[in-house]
């Protein structure tokens, strides 16, 4: 199931963040938000796909950089609205 | 004493943070009016220096401009020099409503109104004009006042990849449920130049049933046959339902922004944008001289002609030197250079040849994409351009990057 998480996640910030061309790779390590992928404006994305696919609400005060800044951060986010 | 010791500690650790990062922001004393030519004092203490302006907002060259420096000394001397009031209390003077009535003529908008800034009107805009059952489409490339604008405002927010209109279409899709729309982008990017494809996007807003905000702060003035900015090169006049910008820049660079647009929602910012209701009214002054600047631009392409002409001799220049630039035809010309330590050692070397222009690089670019941001002026002459060419040429071969592609760059210096 985490392993699925990951990979629906891994998925959409590629389709979302990155140009078709892009070889910029990303795995569940890969720095999202403080190597620029994702910035912190962009970030509101992310939140929103993660509230609707895991049918959760992530509050303000927790979404932040820090605890999206890899696929695996955000795992661990996910696991304190969601059992995964 | 209030300020107490703890205070002192936690102000300069965060101080040493930004030094430590190389974000620290040192300014440099002018002493001379904005123009081509400056007289510079760097660092503080230093002699005074001349050098060529490559890094202001003066596209038109009308910062200093003679007739525009009169009409302000006739304004200061018809219309006083403070207003002491919010507009809404006492603080409209006929020349204001003059002005706003020039400027809808000038951008061909139903009306516009007057804020202290554009940072401003983008802080009033979005609060006022969308709530918690409207949406707000973004291009992510937006300059920030709009994202701060955006953040104010309760409706929900969206965002697409920089100028991909199918991304923009997934977002419009997206998006359907909502009361109102409002697409919002830049008309031109301030750290490429590249400008927004505002007829897709007026086509998408129509097929989704969506408005369209433009800031135009970088092109109101230039951009188009006429000056008129984005919406005019884009054949979309009349289209764009807000258009934010600025009289800090091309017009003039004194002060003052305004929202140019619709008249319910140009009416709307009037009763209820926060900003507008309690800032001071710009000064008399800043508005006698807009309303000449509005009145040269719109009898005279001349000063728009010479830019367009300046910036493609440069831009040709700079190209045939071996310098990797941004392709494009606006005057922000964005030379790459990738490495944050090169854009700035470049910087440096520049301003010895007498060159003033400021490298840029990560947050405010994406990582890698260090570059120095060189404005061309109607101000300039064949000469000063030739001149900045020269001094790149120069520096450039003192780095080994001349006719060098980016990975050939970042081969050399990392990125």
């Amino acid at each position: 199931m985490t392993e699925d998480a990951k990979k629906l996640i891994i998925e959409y910030v590629k389709k979302e963040y990155l140009d078709e061309d892009s070889d910029q790779v990303v795995t569940e390590d890969t720095k999202l938000i403080s190597s620029g992928i994702v910035d912190s404006f962009s970030m509101v994305s992310l939140k929103m796909f993660l509230e609707k696919k895991f049918k959760i609400k992530i509050p303000d005060e927790k979404a932040t950089p820090e605890a999206f800044d890899s696929v695996n951060d955000i795992v661990t986010l996910l696991r304190e609205f969601t059992p995964l | 004493m209030a300020y107490a010791e703890k205070a002192r500690s936690h102000y300069s650790n965060e101080l040493t943070l930004i030094k430590e990062a190389g974000l620290f922001k040192e300014e440099r004393y002018i002493k001379s009016p904005q123009m081509a030519k400056i007289k510079v004092e760097f660092p503080a203490g230093a002699p005074s220096k001349e050098v060529l302006n490559f890094c202001a907002n003066n596209y038109l060259g009308l910062s200093s401009h003679p007739e525009v420096v009169e009409a302000a000394h006739k304004g200061l001397d018809s219309h006083g020099y403070g207003m002491s009031s919010v507009r809404f209390i006492c603080g409209t003077q006929d020349i204001h409503r003059e002005l706003e009535a020039k400027l809808s003529e000038f951008l061909e908008t139903e009306d516009t109104v007057l804020f202290p800034s554009c940072m401003e009107a983008n802080a009033g805009l979005f609060e006022v004009s969308l709530d918690k059952d409207d949406a707000m489409i973004s291009d992510r490339l937006v300059h920030a006042s709009i994202v701060d604008g955006m953040r104010l405002s309760k409706a929900q927010l969206y965002n697409y990849k920089h100028l991909n209109m199918d991304h923009l279409e997934e977002k419009l899709q997206e998006t359907q449920s909502c009361r109102l729309r409002m697409i919002i982008t830049d008309g031109v990017f301030s750290m490429d130049g590249d400008i927004a494809p505002l007829e897709k996007i007026c086509d998408l807003a129509d097929k989704y049933d969506a408005m369209v905000t433009v800031d135009d702060s970088h092109s109101t003035g230039f951009l188009g046959k006429h000056g008129k900015g984005t919406h005019e090169h884009c054949g979309v006049l009349g289209r764009i339902d807000a258009i934010t910008t600025t009289l800090g820049k091309a017009l003039g660079g004194a002060a003052g922004g305004c929202i140019s647009g619709r008249k319910e929602i140009v009416e709307l910012c009037r009763q209820r944008a926060r900003p507008y209701l309690f800032s001071n009214t710009v000064p008399p002054v800043v508005i006698a001289a807009s309303i000449k600047v509005i009145e040269l631009i719109s009898k005279s392409t001349d000063r728009r002609n010479k830019l367009e002409e300046n910036t493609k001799y440069f831009r040709e220049k700079m190209t045939q030197a071996g310098l990797d630039i941004r392709p494009g035809v606006h005057p922000i010309v964005p030379v790459m250079l990738y490495n944050a330590k090169l854009a700035q050692n470049v910087a440096r070397d520049l301003y010895e040849e007498g060159i003033y222009a400021v490298g840029f690089f990560f947050p405010v670019v994406p990582q890698g994409q260090a570059r120095i941001r060189i404005q061309i002026s109607a101000d300039h002459e064949r000469e000063h351009l030739d001149k900045a060419v020269a001094a790149f040429t120069k520096v450039g071969g003192k780095y080994n990057i001349l006719g060098k592609k980016k990975d050939e760059v970042i081969a050399l210096y990392g990125m």
